[in-house]
């Protein structure tokens, strides 16, 4: 069961790098790379490093942890305001108007104010991030807790619970599945909103988004295909490991 | 008409009513008017009533989920003004936390209330042993069946150790033979622990099989209409004579009341 459906998963991906392949060999993609040149470019970015010397590792590493900081910092606070305002009518009525403004705003559109006062460095990228992960976690948790059935604060209360128990042993779990599924939405766009940030510009040299810049700026379409597909192999680590997460913390679904 | 003279009541409903304002509308819905009922400490008490009347409006004011517009609930001479482990509560559904385990269901209560964990589980484990659940504690909810899950919520009500048990329709759900079988081992668990029940259902077959006391609601606004005794001994046989007349005469005494009533 689980060899099949593994199986089933790589068909799409080898599917495409094929078809991918099978186009750059018929010389049908002009400057486009093939899949072959953006592993040689991948090789060339852990050995030489683009600008020389700024390696793979560096990259990735920089970026991820803009990602994962921007991305901690709006779990902590998105789930609590979403507890409170998924319990709370009152407070939903106050906030709702003010998270739909905000909302839709692009998390870019941000840049030139976090940089005004970050200043440029990891906390202004950070920033970014935190925005556009923030968005999805929170209303996911709002409507989780919405949906809690109502019978079970009310059965937690005839057992002499407290509210703020109740609030973090009953609401919270109940909308556990709920609050998974945002964090997962918001990793996403977590990484969307990253690179978009890095290609304005980075302090320290490093980032993936400001390595495929460069490599633009170079020309070296090839690079720019390994540092896709180097984002693209982050983005669904990342997800792999939220959702062994969620499989432990929802095993009683 | 007392059920014991010279008994303190345990719990005492004094013409208590509700209504409800539809928010839609602004229409004023009456659901109970005037309801005076008092419940000795050890009873069995039964209401029925036909769907819709207010039972469980009763028993969610006695619980203190929901406030009474006029007149007040006492337990133990104290008035009732929230909810507390003192009165527990019985749903229909179960409403057992999906994410614990059958233990941790019924050590809730005492978790949130600060008893020490060993002890709490202990308890537990004792409870679950007298409820035939032993062999389950670590399931979840969604692996039990209807039965077990009701099994599972009456533990979770009694580790709190409540003065009384409000129990509303609490095996309307389960198919026939299982609502039997519980209906048997609530009677046994009431006679070993000398608990004081007030069990809501609208059949007066399952209310002439458990209750000493039989209390008919009239239609909404709910008011009891009539009060009978089953002194008929535990357990108790449905094929018995005196079962069938008795269930005869609450069900020809409530025919006005009670049209929608099948049992
Ligand atoms: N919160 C509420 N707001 C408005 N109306 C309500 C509310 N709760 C109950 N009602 C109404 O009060 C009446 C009595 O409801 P209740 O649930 O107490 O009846 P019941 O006797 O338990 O019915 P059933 O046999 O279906 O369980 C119903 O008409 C119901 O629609
Ligand atoms: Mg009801």
């Amino acid at each position: 069961m689980w060899v099949s459906s593994t199986k089933w998963k790589v068909i799409s991906p080898i599917a495409a790098i094929l078809l991918w392949q099978l186009l750059a060999s018929a010389g049908l993609l002009g400057k486009t790379p093939s899949p072959w040149q953006a592993v040689e470019g991948i090789w060339f970015l852990i050995d030489t490093g683009l600008p020389p010397g700024y390696r793979l590792w560096g990259h990735a590493g920089a970026s991820l942890a803009r990602v994962l900081a921007g991305f901690a910092a709006a779990c902590l606070v998105a789930v609590p305001i979403g507890v409170l305002m998924g319990w709370s009518k009152h407070l939903d009525a106050v906030l709702d108007p003010l998270v739909e403004a905000v909302r839709p705003v692009p998390p870019l559109a941000w840049l030139p104010f976090a940089v005004l006062w970050f200043g440029i460095g990891l906390v202004s990228s950070s920033f970014i991030i935190f925005l556009g992960v923030f968005f999805p976690v929170l209303l996911n948790t709002v409507s989780g807790v919405k949906s809690v059935d109502p019978r079970l604060p009310e059965a937690a209360r005839t057992l002499g619970a407290s509210e703020a128990t109740i609030l973090g042993r009953v609401l919270v779990p109940g909308a556990s599945p709920s609050i998974i599924t945002g964090i997962r939405i918001g990793m996403g766009i977590g990484w969307m909103t990253l690179v978009a940030a890095e290609m304005t510009g980075v302090k320290s040299g490093y980032g993936l988004g400001y390595m495929i810049l460069t490599a633009r700026d170079y020309a070296r379409y090839d690079l720019v295909a390994s540092g896709i597909i180097v984002i693209g192999l982050l983005g669904f680590a990342m997800d792999t490991c939220i959702r062994l997460v969620e499989k432990r913390l929802l095993r009683w679904r | 008409m007392e059920i014991k003279a010279g008994r303190e009541p345990l719990l005492e409903l004094r013409s208590l009513s509700k209504s409800f304002v539809e928010a839609r509308t602004g229409k004023v819905l009456e659901v109970l008017s005037d309801v005076d009922l008092r419940i000795a400490p050890g009873t069995f008490t039964c209401l029925v009533g036909p769907s819709g009347c207010g039972k469980t409006t009763l028993l969610r004011i006695i619980a203190g989920l929901e406030t009474a517009t006029a007149g007040e609930v006492l337990l133990e001479g104290s008035p009732v003004t929230g909810p507390g482990p003192d009165r527990g509560l019985v749903f229909q559904e179960y409403a057992l936390f999906p994410w614990r385990t059958v233990l941790k269901n019924v050590t809730f209560g005492p978790d949130v209330s600060g008893e020490t964990r060993a002890g709490a589980i202990a308890d537990a484990r004792e409870l679950l042993e007298t409820m035939g659940l032993s062999t389950h504690e670590d399931l979840y909810p969604r692996e039990l069946s209807g039965g077990m899950k009701q099994r599972v919520a009456i533990a979770r009500t009694l580790a709190v150790k409540p003065k009384v048990l409000l129990m509303d329709e609490p095996f309307a759900s389960l198919d026939a033979q299982a609502r039997n079988a519980m209906q048997e081992f609530l009677v046994e668990l009431w006679l070993r622990t000398g608990a004081t029940i007030v069990f809501v259902t609208h059949s007066v077959d399952e209310a002439v099989f458990l209750g000493q006391e039989v209390l008919g609601l009239s239609r909404r606004p709910a008011r009891i209409v009539q009060r009978f005794t089953c002194d008929l001994a535990y357990p108790r046989n449905r094929t018995d004579p005196g079962f069938t007349a008795l269930r005869a005469r609450i069900l020809e005494y409530l025919k006005q009341e009670l049209v929608d009533d099948h049992a």
